[in-house]
């Protein structure tokens, strides 16, 4: 056996990590995109990846979100892994169709003949004071279309796992990357090129008083919410949902179940969110179990403000603390 | 000023309206055993449309568009693409389909309302009919850098229409064609129609073939009803393709002789007259009387044909419909690769919805 290859690494990464670990053990898997080769990636999550596979499997596209998109359906539906990063969600759009109406649906619509196991990468989310169109969250969007996979991860050890998993399912994975905590933590990541489960949700603390659901970036304030409470004497469970679609309900049920209570932290907008999926499944499935009405803690109905106004915009941990101690209090 | 380039878009047919060669013809022509299972494909195309479209008409099947028009454009193509080689195709290629071995019940099946129209047995690399306009395009590219990245000698053959030539799908995946050298042969089937939108609204460029020159392609125009033009601009853009040197768009210039769909009435937006000019450049009559006049065809060889033809067509129609629906759980099994436990629950409600429809 050879010696552990364990790093403390970020979440950028962390994904850097997993994509060099599966391009080094499957030849089928690539990756394309606007300046991932020679740049190696806006956020440097490809660094390195062109010198060591060549231009053959690190390719870089012409400007064209559309275009990437359907390349690589066609690709995947080849037998090719292609891993496909958007610079940014907020461009993902021009890509909805292939996505839509190509990707979620070519194995459905040949029954099966043909697939499409491919990755889409972007990153998402506010808090960097980014220029305009580059903090939105709307994975909501995505969690809505059948036969597309939607996964967020929250720290570098679940980016390199989650990624790794991603890559190798066997259908389409869009695959968020909060680039508000893309560098705020570092964590030991042991390079071992293990997966982790795609359909599951995480439980990260365990408590008996209230279930704190969260993912992506909001799972570091949901964590701190949690030792707030803790401070208080009201034990918050928190549970990093990570995979929005399809969803885990019976993690997020079970935990309802024991705690009485539900606290949804996410940064998207809360109309027709995931928050509201959430909420709808636990109004079905654990009403009686419930001793207080589910609170969804979110960003407003709103577009995104311009980053002078964005930390208005983004739920806090008082935000979220308070929510709490409304639905103890009931 | 400096003169920096100049540029050209080649238009070539070889057969006049009546099926007289106008110039010396391609050496495919020498292969009349090619060019008789040509005209065959073509009428066996044309005899199973004018019955899909019956079937529609009587409750049989769904909404359905006629490949007339579009015969000797299709049976080209199919004829150029071997077997290793990967077709994209749109929605009126019934032609180039049967080539690849697509039967004539699969394609009822799918205008039937079946998803299982599109598990083509035997061309399992193909990808399935696109109906979103152009989107095929960008598909096309991906298997063509697929098989670069693999350093295959293959080649891939995307079909488009007018219509679709004016979406980004189609001028960005040209444009890659190009940047990265693929093996993909772009071909614009220009009917004249998008549903009611004529051709000179779609671009003020005089040809669609000129687009690819943006792209550092290689454009090229062919008569469309002309199988020996077809023949020969896909045979030599395909083996350019497969020799690694780069990809080509082919303007194949046709009429869209029957409605866009089973669902358009054509009469609403352009004249008799028009239809009447178009029928008189019809690609199969033309190339019967080429055949004829070699001594290659009769009316006796003519009569067998038809009759051949309709019997394959009837035989397929009863295939079709005594192939019964998939059970209504179907719906969710294909979804993803192994049913995840979020759907587990919805498959069993169905069941229990359906039950006796269970397979």
């Amino acid at each position: 056996m050879s010696k552990p290859d364990v790093r403390d690494v970020t979440l950028v990464e962390a994904v850097n990590l997993a994509l060099a670990w599966e391009m080094e053990h499957d030849d089928n898997v690539v990756v394309l995109g606007e300046d991932i080769a020679t740049n190696g990636g806006v956020f440097r999550a490809t660094v390195g990846l062109k010198d060591r596979f060549g231009f053959k499997r690190v390719m870089d596209t012409p400007l064209a979100e559309n275009l990437i998109a359907g390349t690589a359906i066609g690709m995947a539906t080849q037998g090719l892994k292609p891993v496909a990063e958007f610079q940014f969600m907020g461009f993902i759009y021009a890509a909805m169709e292939q996505i839509v109406s190509h990707a979620a649906r070519m194995r459905n619509r040949t029954r099966g003949r043909l697939s499409c196991p491919l990755v889409y990468r972007a990153p998402f989310g506010g808090g960097i004071h980014a220029p305009e169109h580059h903090s939105e969250s709307t994975e909501a969007l995505f969690a809505h279309i059948p036969g597309l996979r939607v996964v967020i991860p929250s720290s570098p050890q679940r980016a390199y796992g989650l990624l790794l998993a991603a890559i190798r399912n066997p259908d389409p994975v869009i695959f968020l990357e909060p680039k508000r905590i893309y560098r705020a933590v570092t964590q030991a990541v042991d390079n071992n090129g293990e997966a982790l489960p795609l359909d599951t949700c995480f439980t990260l603390r365990e408590g008996e008083d209230v279930t704190l659901i969260s993912w992506g970036a909001c799972v570091m304030e949901t964590l701190q919410a949690a030792d707030k409470l803790a401070e208080q004497g009201i034990m918050a469970e928190v549970i990093d949902v990570a995979a929005v679609s399809p969803l885990d309900r019976d993690t997020l049920l079970c935990s309802v179940a024991k705690t009485g209570r539900a606290v949804i932290v996410h940064e998207a907008c809360g109309n027709g969110g995931v928050g509201a999926e959430i909420a709808a499944s636990i109004a079905e499935g654990a009403f009686l179990d419930l001793q207080a009405p589910v609170v969804r803690v979110t960003g407003y109905d709103t577009i995104m403000p311009y980053y002078r106004n964005e930390q208005a915009y983004l739920p806090e941990v008082g935000d979220i603390v308070q929510a709490v101690e409304q639905v103890i209090a009931l | 000023m400096k003169h920096l380039h100049e540029f050209h878009v080649d238009s070539v047919v070889y057969l006049d309206d009546r099926g007289e060669p106008l110039d010396e013809l391609p050496h495919q022509a020498k292969d009349t055993q090619r060019t008789l299972a040509a005209y065959r494909n073509m009428v066996l195309a044309r005899t199973f449309d004018s019955k899909a479209i019956a079937l529609q008409r009587t409750g049989k099947c769904g909404t359905y568009p006629s490949v007339l028009g579009h015969e000797v454009i299709g049976t080209a193509i199919g004829q150029s693409l071997a077997k290793t080689d990967v077709f994209v195709p749109y929605y009126r290629d019934q032609a180039a389909h049967i080539l690849r071995g697509v039967s004539l019940s699969e394609m009822l099946l799918y205008w039937g309302g079946d998803e299982r129209g599109s598990a083509w047995k035997a061309c399992p690399e193909d990808l399935p009919i696109a109906v979103p306009i152009a989107t095929q395009c960008c598909h096309a590219v991906g298997v063509a850098a697929a098989i670069r990245v693999r350093g295959e000698s293959r080649a891939v053959v995307c079909c488009v229409g007018d219509g679709g030539t004016s979406k980004g799908d189609f001028l960005e995946s040209i444009n890659l064609a190009g940047a990265w050298h693929l093996p993909v042969v772009f071909v614009a089937i220009n009917n004249q129609w998008a549903i009611s939108t004529p051709r000179s609204i779609q671009t003020g460029a005089e040809t669609i073939a000129q687009k690819a020159i943006g792209a550092g392609l290689p454009g090229h125009i062919v008569d469309g009803n002309d199988y020996f033009a077809a023949i020969e601009a896909l045979d030599n853009a395909l083996e350019r393709a497969r020799a690694g040197k780069g990809g080509a768009v082919i303007e194949a210039v046709t009429y869209r002789l029957g409605d866009h769909t089973t669902a358009d009435d054509a009469t609403r937006y352009r004249s008799a007259e028009e239809l009447r000019e178009a029928w008189e450049k019809d690609g199969i009559k033309r190339l019967q009387n080429y055949l004829h006049n070699a001594g290659l065809w009769n009316p006796e060889k003519e009569q067998a044909l038809q009759a051949d033809c309709k019997q394959t067509v009837e035989q397929a129609v009863e295939e079709y419909l005594a192939t019964e629906a998939e059970p209504p759980t179907a719906m969710v099994d294909y979804l993803f690769d192994s049913l995840p436990a979020a759907l587990a629950s919805q498959r069993e409600r169905i069941a229990e919805k359906y039950r006796g429809g269970e397979s």
